[in-house]
């Protein structure tokens, strides 16, 4: 590999990583004539920030058409318009999480945060003064049951588990029996990570989903885990989820990097689904509420 | 949603056939179809942008101005630089005569890196080496108990420190209980971190220059998106890495942040996870990769095979009939003859792309009988010229005497029929779908 094709490489990183504010400032001191670099530059930041191809060039196009119509003045209203655009895309739902009493299973592809959001919206739960109750219904991935019960420790909630290689679904069983002796509002239930592709662990999920709907008067959600690097397979992901569990919500996490998320725009919006929290850290309070405009203008602006 | 490169490819040069020859216009949009399917496959924009330059330069410089298939052309072009982008050859590990050698494994939280150790212990043991594991995630909770379960599966020890012990210090004693127990490789699995975590980021490269690995992995998950080279370049300059791990590849990524980081930090991809089984790990190969950020079977030697047996225009002319419905029976010996050329038919089924994982399995069992094949020919072969070209003219009577001119019984020469015309019926359908269709008709042979 030549170094100048490097070089070149790394230098347009470094130009990616300029931020979007510096490109409007540009678009305004140029006058009314707005030059195709600046949409082209506009609609890359979009696609570096992982909403798509296809969006972000549609994104590109209204805004444009809109810049025309409406003469936006200044980099501030450029700005405002787009943050708009894209935060008006995502849907919006009453927060899954406030039912109670309610069960919640948490799924996902594997390594994107299930174990660790369980522990911290037990923690925000049980702060908030709910009666909360956590199953382990990974049983599948070495000491994840380990791992949870850190969790559950941290967060000062019991935890239900069987020994790795029980039936998950046994477990939720056992652990909604444990949530009715209890008296308990929330029952948060932590599943093996599994790539939405393997047509068997996706059956077994519904399975698990079925015994909690089955076993239990509370109502069951489901949220997907999604990691904020993930690319356009997310779109996938969230799709062979949904069909097989009818999702409720998506938690995003991960967000303490520099990954823009951009794909939860694209699955929130082409399933209708509303980001119910955002993970931005590994500590048990790195959890916060989804806010569409703070989120959108982190999207293209960076933190 | 992601179509494949070669149906776009088909659908762009579809557009102008009849117009003879393509103009640079035309490459342009090829260019863009190329553009979308590499970024909805992950490639960084940026590799994207130089990538599609380079691309169409060549493209200009060579035949696909000139050719009947032009789509073929612009994704063997593409194939060839994409590979070419991804490395050449399979890579293998590099041992020092060191002892012990030791491999450190680093990487984004939840990327894999914890079963990659166990995978790499399993696989470098199947090889003989006396692999040990050692322990360095103090931080994710059970972390190290994850590693030590592993361990016991496989019966490779774990190593790891004492409660409260420091990823320097248990990295350091995991070497020298390796040199106790004459273990000649060492695999450090060390906690996952964020590229912009300055104090993370500076522990990694302690670690490192506490045991000077003889090879740094990164783990890097195959699902990432346009980030994986901000990762992976944050990674090159603190820990200089040499050598990629690319995991999660059994699910259906296209896979093109692998792509991207190899082409941002110059770092060779060695080895790909394909499940969750400690003996789910594979070396790596350029070319399978390329095909699959592209959506394809194994299209480059279906292409140059095509290219070898069947001239451009026989091939151009077939396709064009196959869409429409004026197939006749002479086309089809003309088509069969030509595919016998390629090759065994069970080979040539194998590499068509947009063939699903059941549908290759299928082929696969299908024991395609090459001598029914001799006589589907001999039965064409004996009719009349007329009847090739309306199989409607073929009663009862011709059907005898086709059965016994090609040696035949007339339940052969009926069943042949009437899958000819199934065929046309589907051809049809297919040419109205325009590309979308997935399945194989079923040949009539
Ligand atoms: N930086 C950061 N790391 C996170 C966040 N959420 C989870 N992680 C880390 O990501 C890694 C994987 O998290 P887990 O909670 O184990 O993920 P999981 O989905 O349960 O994984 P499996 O059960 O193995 O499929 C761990 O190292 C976590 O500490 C987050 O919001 N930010
Ligand atoms: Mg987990």
């Amino acid at each position: 590999m030549s170094p100048s094709w490097l070089d070149r490489l790394s230098g347009g990183l470094a130009r990616t990583r300029e931020q979007l504010g510096d490109r409007i400032a540009e678009l305004v001191g140029r006058g009314p004539e707005v030059g195709e670099g600046f949409w082209d530059g506009l609609e890359e930041t979009l696609i570096a920030a992982d909403m798509g191809a296809g969006p972000a060039s549609a994104i590109t196009a209204a805004l444009k058409s809109r810049s025309r119509r409406e003469d936006l003045p200044d980099a501030a209203a450029v700005e405002v318009a787009l943050v708009d655009l894209i935060a008006a895309q995502m849907p919006v739902h009453p927060d899954p999480l406030a039912e109670s009493p309610l069960t919640v299973l948490f799924v996902g592809i594997n390594g994107t945060g299930k174990t660790t959001s369980v522990g911290k919206i037990a923690a925000e739960a049980a702060g908030a003064g709910r009666n909360v109750v956590i199953g382990s219904a990974d049983t599948y991935r070495a000491a994840a049951i380990e791992q949870l019960r850190v969790w559950a420790d941290r967060a000062s909630v019991p935890i239900v588990e069987r020994e790795r290689g029980a039936d998950p679904a046994s477990v939720v069983f056992d652990t909604l029996a444990v949530a009715r002796e209890n008296g308990s509002d929330l029952v948060l239930v932590d599943t093996a990570g599994r790539l939405h592709n393997s047509a068997d662990l996706m059956q077994e999920l519904a399975k698990v989903q079925r015994v909690a709907r089955a076993q239990s008067v509370f109502p069951v959600k489901s949220l997907l885990v999604i990691d904020a690097t993930t690319g356009q397979n997310g779109i996938a992901q969230a799709r062979a989820f949904h069909d097989a569990l009818e999702l409720d919500g998506i938690i995003l996490t991960k967000l303490d990097g520099t990954a823009r998320g951009g794909i939860a725009v694209a699955i929130a919006t082409q399933l209708g689904l509303p980001i119910v929290r955002i993970g931005v850290g590994e500590s048990l309070e790195d959890l916060r509420p989804f806010d569409a405009t703070e989120f959108a203008r982190a999207l293209i602006l960076g933190r | 949603m992601f179509e494949n490169l070669s149906q776009r490819l088909q659908d762009v040069f579809g557009k102008l056939t009849g117009k003879g020859r393509l103009s640079e216009a035309d490459i342009d949009a090829a260019m863009r179809e190329v553009r979308v399917a590499l970024l909805e496959a992950d490639v960084n924009f940026l590799v994207v942008k130089d990538f599609v330059a380079r691309v169409r330069e060549r493209a200009l410089g060579t035949d696909v101005l000139r050719s009947m298939t032009p789509g073929q052309t612009v994704i063997k072009i593409v194939l060839d630089e994409l590979t070419s982008l991804m490395g050449a050859g399979e890579s293998k590990l590099a041992f020092s005569g060191r002892f012990p050698n030791v491999i450190m494994l680093v990487g984004l939280q939840g990327s894999g890196k914890t079963t990659a150790a166990a995978k790499l212990a399993n696989l470098l043991r199947k090889q003989g080496r006396r692999p040990l594991m050692v322990a360095c995630d103090v931080y994710r909770p059970a972390a190290i108990d994850q590693l030590e379960s592993l361990g016991r599966e496989l019966g490779i020890p774990v190593y790891r420190g004492v409660e409260g012990a420091d990823p320097v210090d248990i990295a350091k004693a995991g070497v020298k209980a390796a040199v106790a127990d004459m273990r000649d490789t060492v695999i450090v699995d060390t906690a996952g971190r964020l590229h912009v975590d300055e104090t993370m980021m500076g522990e990694a490269a302690l670690i490192r220059d506490a045991v000077r690995p003889d090879q740094v992995l990164m783990v890097i998950d195959a699902m990432t998106g346009q980030d994986a080279v901000t990762a992976a370049t944050a990674f090159a300059e603190r820990v200089d890495f040499d050598g990629v791990i690319v995991t999660k590849l059994d699910g259906d990524s296209r896979g093109g942040a692998a792509l991207s980081v190899r082409a941002v930090t110059g770092k060779p991809i060695k080895f790909i996870g394909v499940g969750e089984k400690l003996d789910a790990l594979e070396p790596f190969h350029p070319d399978r990769m390329a095909q699959r950020i592209l959506g394809m079977g194994d299209m480059v030697s279906l292409i140059e095979r095509a290219q070898s047996t069947v001239a451009a225009e026989d091939a151009a002319e077939l396709e064009k009939k196959l869409r429409s419905s004026e197939l006749t029976l002479d086309d089809f010996l003309q088509q069969l003859q030509q595919v016998r050329k390629m090759g065994s038919l069970k080979d040539v089924l194998g590499m068509i792309p947009g063939m699903g994982a059941a549908q290759r399995a299928q082929v696969a069992n299908a024991d395609v009988d090459e001598k029914a094949l001799d006589r589907t020919q001999a039965i064409i072969q004996s009719m009349s010229a007329q009847e090739r070209r309306k199989p409607a003219l073929i009663n009862g009577h011709r059907r005898v005497r086709i059965a016994r001119g090609s040696g035949t019984s007339v339940q052969e020469v009926n069943r042949l029929l009437e899958q000819f015309a199934q065929m046309k019926k589907m051809m049809k359908q297919m040419g109205k779908m325009k590309g979308k269709g997935r399945g194989m008709p079923q040949m009539p042979f």
